[in-house]
């Protein structure tokens, strides 16, 4: 049997009618999510990445076009039919939305109860689940008493209560702290990988998508602008809302741009002392504006800015060296 | 007027201003609840959107909260008389206080419900939640101090209305201070009973703000 895509969204459109117009959220959306990824969406506030990722499970009705789970199709369901299909796509948002006047364990059943699961079998699963998130002892807490990373993972394991086939994550981690973020999203990974839970996420934040995420989609202005493995488009960024993720070419704003030379570190490369060897060999000083590497998942990962020189030999002596020593070079704008 | 004389007095007319304020608040919480619901859920924005139906619903609780008690009372002399079997005494004083607390109740409802967060509601949606689980189960109890809190003040209130029981021939508090106090200038006894009213009402009032905070796991 061929593996079906799990998600495929095609031709979505959603148009909100506002006093005096229209505005177009989503202009002709077309992605497709496998079984299994870690798929990010990123954008700008106000791209339409939030609407994308509620039309998926329709909280959001899209003005136009399909979204197909497993090959069904989720606008054209009977509402008994929709209520199904959410029980298998959970989700989890920025603000947490946890039953307040509920403890943390009658958060957690809550779908079960939905789902008729009898008591006693319920009560088990969610001392499994609250085991998975690491929050055991936090089971007759109220909401209210945890710290915002903690109501995440209430929120998570509320989410896996239905066993789930996909996760949908509307800014999970937008409202944490990095530390706190760090660890959701070694949760989030850790279910994608030991569970097979397809995770869709949509964030602001380009470290979010190059922590866990196999696949990314940028989108700019209600379309996708650019889509493919997290590192090619890390790499060999096109759209200009990608390049403005990457702090490359802001947005034009007081200060003057700079010219810089970008030089992408990656899984061979971030090992050695690469910068340090230029400065050497070349006899030269370099002028580091910016630099962002990090090693993830036994890979490592970064950019670094450098000026660009007012020589033009010079610039060239530096790009035939950085390229020789296998690096992805390019010379760019930066503020 | 001596006090082996008073107590009595005050006593039984205690007892008749809490009848009237308990049959009229139970029933009027059992109509105005379930109207509450639907003026929240049936908006374009609800979980069960049926706007005409909002609108229709509006007009007429509006229309019956906007007619003063006092003119309540005296519309539906023969409304209640058909209901209740007579328009005079403390026991028909109940239907007018039914009719004018329900829209107040329902208004007062619906603003407790309005404030839970709509991304409970939503959150309750994505995990396939019906539209009567939303109401059991996340709607109704996630307002609970909300709504004992109004319900308190809705009390309150509807003591008030039975202190105009008078006018109907009716008993309570509200009647002695007014035929048995004020109208034979006996102070004595207008005072004693008003007191007993503000009592009652400052007893509610505590009660039902310490059970809202007690019920609370939101705001501590």
């Amino acid at each position: 049997m061929s593996e079906q895509p799990i998600i495929q969204i095609k031709d979505l459109k959603k148009v909100y009618q506002v006093p005096g117009g229209e505005v177009v959220a989503l202009n002709g959306i077309n992605l497709t999510i496998e079984r299994g990824q870690i798929y990010g969406i990123i954008g700008m506030s106000g791209a339409g990445k939030s609407t994308l990722i509620r039309c998926i499970n329709k909280l959001d009705t899209p003005t136009e076009g399909q979204v197909l789970i497993n090959g069904q199709n989720v606008l054209a369901m009977s509402k008994a039919d929709l209520r199904q299909t959410r029980r298998h796509m959970a989700m989890i948002f920025q603000q947490f939305n946890l039953l307040m006047q509920k403890t943390v364990a009658r958060n957690v059943r809550y779908p079960l109860e939905i789902a008729g699961v009898p008591k006693k079998q319920a009560n088990e699963r969610v001392m499994e689940l609250l085991r998975i998130v690491g929050l055991e002892e936090k089971a007759n807490a109220y909401p209210a008493q945890l710290s915002g990373g903690q109501k995440q993972r209430v929120a998570i394991a509320r989410a896996l209560a239905g066993d789930p086939e996909v996760l949908l994550c509307d800014e999970a981690t937008s409202a944490l702290d990095p530390m706190t973020t760090q660890s959701i999203l070694a949760l989030l990974q850790k279910i994608n990988q030991e569970m097979g839970i397809t995770v869709v996420l949509i964030t602001h934040e380009m470290a979010v998508i190059r922590q866990i995420c196999n696949k990314v989609a940028i989108l700019d202005g209600g379309k996708m602008v650019e889509e493919g493995s997290v590192d090619d488009v890390f790499m060999h960024t096109k759209s200009a809302a990608g390049r403005r993720l990457f702090g490359i070419l802001p947005e034009q704003d007081e200060v003057p741009p700079q010219s810089a030379i970008r030089i992408v570190f990656d899984a061979n490369s971030a090992g050695q002392p690469i910068i340090s060897q230029l400065i050497k060999d070349m006899d030269m000083a370099i002028n580091i504006l910016s630099a962002d590497i990090r090693q993830l998942n036994g890979k490592s990962f970064g950019q670094m800015m450098i000026a660009r020189p007012d020589d033009p030999v010079e610039v060239k002596k530096i790009m035939d060296y950085l390229r020789n020593a296998g690096m992805t070079v390019e010379e760019v704008l930066v503020s | 007027m001596t006090w082996d004389k008073l107590t009595p007095l005050l006593w039984s007319s205690m007892q008749e201003t809490l009848y009237m304020t308990f049959w009229s608040s139970l029933i009027s919480y059992i109509i105005g609840l379930p109207l509450g619901v639907l003026l929240v859920i049936t908006r374009r924005s609800g979980i069960r959107p049926a706007p005409t139906f909002n609108a229709v619903l509006g007009v007429v609780i509006n229309f019956l909260r906007s007619i003063p008690f006092i003119i309540m009372l005296a519309l539906l002399f023969p409304v209640t008389r058909a209901v209740i079997g007579t328009a005079i005494g403390t026991k028909s004083i109940v239907f007018p206080l039914i009719i004018s607390a329900f829209p107040y109740i329902a208004r007062m409802v619906e603003s407790s419900l309005d404030e839970v967060d709509q991304g409970i509601i939503e959150a309750a949606q994505s995990m396939g939640s019906n539209n009567w689980q939303i109401i059991w189960k996340v709607l109704l109890p996630e307002a609970v101090p909300s709504l004992v809190n109004g319900a308190a003040i809705s009390i309150t209130t509807i003591l008030a209305y039975t202190a105009m029981a008078s006018a109907a021939g009716g008993g309570g508090l509200g009647a002695v201070a007014i035929v048995k106090g004020l109208n034979v200038r006996k102070f004595d006894v207008m005072y004693s009973a008003s007191l007993l009213l503000v009592a009652l009402v400052q007893i509610i009032t505590v009660f039902g703000g310490r059970l809202t905070r007690r019920l609370d796991h939101k705001h501590r």
